[in-house]
């Protein structure tokens, strides 16, 4: 089965004066995975997302993203892709419907389609009696699940995560890893970073930062084989001892 | 003690860090001065004037000739009609005209801008009373309206508006320096650390106003020198004793700013409470631009409690006018009741819980 | 002797109601005391009450026999407090914020050094580096360093590790660790539950109640019932089976397995066959010992049905 690949990094480079930030990566990523994006602060994996999403230009290297590259169709990159950090999500002096209809506009969605499409999601996650409500009056996860839908309401062919479950509790952790899942399920490629190690399990294949490379990418199964750790816990504890940039 | 000191080296060491704030800082007030002080003059430069029927009197023709030599006007034309100096008028061309009769000489001006058209009418009159009086020594000229200008016989704008300018650009940026930094603190959050300590809020206050003490009085010998060499105000009065009462001025503007930080947690509130807040009056109630005395009596009442009016008054007392302590005691008083009112209600707002 | 003691304590907010609700507990001298819970449980609040920087609503609290409202000024002085946001002065260095606390509370820079040495050793190479160009961990290290400068007898951590990676997490706590044995009393919340096991006793929180208080031991224990293992080849569509069985009274994704509990009208035996028979590859079904999340979900599950 050949499988379609929605992301194509080649010898990928970043400088920041004499600082390499991103140290010559490659990988891959297969529509509708859930590729799992580790690394310790500094390690290079915010500065190679951003990159990703048309956000900074590499020094050196090519990436083909959704299928535009991203030397020269950037803005295309963007249209196809959802982000959501953990930073910043929603407005929070609007209601979740305004939210959402707003997002629903940036990325162009007919006013026909949008509506039953918003309502349909809220179904999904139970927040119709929500609707009118003001964000900033709801619970973190409950922000963290609305944004996940605002970053994928124009149905977009990758998602990127910003360490999206921060602080959350863990019970709606869960429930918003299983809409990850379910967007996998329908076809969303899904680009999420973490600092849950118990989350890297969720995800086909984890690729693990530091020091601006690549120390290792495999399914979190094989990984654990590799470096000989029950948990991805393990795996992560071994790869840090040896990297150079834990402090910068 | 050494605590005090500490926290007044961490103060200037985020002044220094914040380089382009500081630069702002210090060059605003020399901008406004610069701007405000060749702007706002008062003076009247080259005004455009015509004439008419200039044969009439037989001194017409000097007098004119004494208008165009000054400074302030410049001839623009002999006129044939009234009608078509009317329409002069009306094009803008000249905003001043003289027309001359047997027995009397008519001044018209263009009183759109009912301050300069004073101003021009006292300037023409002091041209022409000077002519006749030159002429004729023993009579002394019949002007309807007479005019005596103390200290500013030239009527040189500058005079009037100089202290105006640095009093106003004086307490504006005081109060913007000192009400940011504390509503910094509470901000960025540093405020909780420094309130679960036993540090005093005196201790605090007063280690905040010392650096920008410092930094407003550099602004003060910018703006005196400046006025002084560049604007040409005079410095009649003793240098130490407008130094000393601008001290008390700066004081007071710091703690201005020290009680609108005790007002806002947000750093930008409190730089629009400052700056935007206090711009309005200060300008229009100092007597920076409009004279007091011709404001409704609500107005006039309000501007009692505008620090920067007392200050103008006193310096202009003192620099101008070259008097001493004692003909300023009352400002002086007045600047040091709002001064312990404002020290005393920022140490009384100062919260020491986060709500 | 109890350094803290907290007695129907309620705190609400103009934009928030009960932000905590009747707060009953005491945390004792010479204790690593935890709080866990998520973002929005009321820790933060709480620890503002304690540090003397709020008022309660309602209810009282002491630290160290003293009112925390009455006596806020017997208080002060004597604490150390980390807030959870880097709250120290960027354009400072790291060595001149040290200088700033120690100077607040009156004492030479490293009066105590023995002190903060475990700390301070690892930001001695960027003393003279801007706090705000730190990285996070090191941040939160400068953070902890500043608030143990005096040698407090009481020390509040709210969310030290939070937005820092697992292996410097570890690492503080390696610190608080030695701080206790200074003799310091530690109270520390945070969102991740592996860090519960690191406390002598710990309370779990979330939406303003307390769910419990307890030892971690005790905690897991006190876990009611058998919770079991469940994993396959294929994750999800087994979580989607397994939600759908109406034996099973609750499943969580728990990294490479699925941790659920099962219903009390089904032996284990028959939930093992008819979980094995729903035809995905490598079924693996294990009991297994809870760990500290699980007993929060449950017991925050339980709460939320009880409410």
């Amino acid at each position: 089965m050949t499988k379609h690949k929605a992301i194509e990094v080649h010898n990928l480079t970043k400088r920041f004066g004499a600082f390499k930030a991103v140290d010559d990566i490659s990988f891959e990523v297969y529509a509708g995975e859930i590729f799992g994006f580790i690394g310790a602060n500094g390690a290079g994996k915010t500065t190679a997302m951003r990159i990703l999403c048309g956000l900074l230009k590499p020094s050196e290297g090519k990436a083909e993203v959704a299928g535009f590259n991203i030397d020269n169709q950037s803005h295309l990159i963007k249209e196809n892709i959802g982000y959501m950090s953990q930073r910043f999500s929603l407005y929070e002096d609007l209601t979740v419907e305004e939210n959402l209809r707003l997002y629903g506009g940036i990325y162009g969605i007919p006013k026909k389609e949008l509506n039953p499409r918003i309502d349909e999601q809220l179904q999904v996650l139970n927040f119709m009696d929500s609707k009118k409500t003001l964000v900033e009056t709801l619970p973190l996860g409950w922000k963290q699940k609305l944004a996940f839908i605002a970053a994928t309401i124009h149905r977009p062919k990758i998602v990127f995560l910003d360490e999206p479950t921060g602080g959350v509790d863990p019970i709606t952790r869960r429930q918003f890893w299983e809409l990850i899942y379910q967007a996998a399920d329908s076809g969303i490629t899904v680009f999420v970073t973490t600092h849950y190690m118990d989350e890297a399990e969720y995800c086909d294949r984890v690729s693990i930062m530091a020091d601006g490379k690549i120390k290792a990418l495999n399914t979190p199964k094989q990984l654990k084989i590799d470096f000989q750790a029950s948990s991805m816990d393990g795996v992560f504890d071994a790869i840090a001892k040896t990297s150079k940039r834990s402090e910068i | 003690m050494k605590q005090f000191w500490i926290f007044v080296k961490k103060e200037f060491r985020h002044i220094l860090r914040d380089l382009w704030s500081t630069i702002i800082v210090l060059v605003l007030p020399i901008l406004m001065i610069v701007l405000f002080g060749f702007g706002i003059s008062s003076e009247m430069k080259s005004t455009a004037f015509g004439v008419l029927n200039i044969q009439e009197n037989s001194r017409g023709l000097q007098i004119v000739e004494n208008m165009d030599q000054s400074d302030f006007f410049e001839l623009k034309s002999s006129y044939p009609t009234e009608q078509s100096l009317e329409n002069a008028f009306k094009a803008g061309e000249i905003r001043f005209a003289i027309v001359f009769g047997k027995e009397q000489i008519r001044l018209i001006a263009d009183a759109t801008d009912p301050n300069s058209a004073s101003t021009m009418v006292a300037y023409a009159s002091g041209i022409i009373g000077q002519f006749f009086q030159n002429q004729n020594p023993s009579i002394t000229p019949k002007i309807k309206s007479e005019i005596k200008l103390l200290y500013n016989p030239s009527l040189k704008g500058t005079y009037n508006t100089v202290p105006g300018i640095i009093g106003m650009v004086l307490l504006l940026i005081s109060a913007m320096m000192s009400s940011v930094s504390i509503a910094k603190e509470k901000e960025m959050g540093s405020m909780e650390l420094l309130l679960i300590s036993k540090l005093k809020p005196m201790t605090l206050i007063l280690s905040k106003l010392l650096p920008y003490f410092v930094l407003s009085n550099v602004n003060l010998l910018s703006t005196l020198i400046l006025g002084h060499y560049l604007l040409e105000v005079p410095i009649n009065g003793s240098l130490i004793s407008i130094l000393l009462f601008s001290e008390l001025y700066l004081l007071l503007s710091l703690s201005i700013g020290l009680l609108i930080s005790s007002v806002t947690d947000s750093q930008l509130v409190a730089l629009l409470l400052s700056g935007m807040g206090m711009i309005l009056p200060v300008v229009m109630l100092s007597g920076l631009l409009f004279p007091i005395d011709n404001m409704p009596l609500i107005l006039q009442w309000l501007s009692n409690i505008v620090p920067a009016k007392w200050y103008i008054d006193g310096l202009r007392k003192l620099m101008i006018m070259g008097l001493g302590w004692s003909d300023v005691i009352k400002e002086l008083m007045i600047l040091c009741l709002l001064f312990t009112v404002c020290l005393t209600l920022s140490l009384k707002r100062f919260k020491t819980r986060l709500e | 002797m109890n350094i803290v003691e907290i007695h129907n304590l309620s705190k609400s907010f103009k934009t928030q109601e009960n932000a905590l609700s009747n707060i009953n507990l005491e945390i004792r001298e010479g204790e690593i005391f935890g709080f866990i819970g998520p973002d929005g449980a009321g820790k933060t609040t709480l620890f503002r009450i304690l540090a003397t920087l709020l008022k309660p609503s309602s209810g009282k609290s002491y630290v160290f026999s003293k009112d925390t409202v009455e006596d806020y000024l017997d208080i002060r002085g004597n604490i150390g407090y980390m807030p959870g946001k880097f709250s120290l002065y960027g354009d400072l260095t790291v060595l001149e914020n040290l200088e700033v606390f120690a100077g607040l509370y009156k004492i030479d820079t490293f009066k105590n050094k023995d002190l903060i040495d475990p700390v301070y050793k690892q930001l001695a190479p960027f003393s003279n580096r801007r706090a705000a160009d730190l990285s996070g961990g090191m941040k939160q290290k400068l953070a902890l360093c500043c608030a143990i400068v005096h040698k407090p007898k009481l020390l509040f951590l709210d969310e030290p590790t939070t937005g820092v990676d697992p292996s410097s997490r570890k690492d503080f706590w390696r610190i608080i660790k030695l701080l206790q044995k200074e003799g310091i009393t530690i109270i520390a919340s945070t969102p991740y539950m592996d860090e519960a096991s690191l406390c002598d006793r710990i309370a779990l929180i979330q939406k303003g109640e307390i769910l419990s208080i307890s030892t971690p031991e005790e905690l897991i224990s006190n876990y009611p019932g058998d919770l079991y293992s469940v994993s396959s080849s294929s994750m999800y569509p087994l979580l989607k089976f397994l939600k759908n069985q109406d034996f099973i009274s609750s499943v969580f994704p728990f990294g490479d397995t699925h941790h659920i509990r099962l219903n009390s009208n089904i032996s284990r035996e028959s939930a093992e066959i008819a979980i094995e028979s729903s035809g995905f590859d490598q079924i693996e079904i294990k009991k297994i010992q809870p760990s500290i999340e699980d007993c929060f979900m449950y017991l925050s599950t339980r709460a939320y049905d009880e409410a």
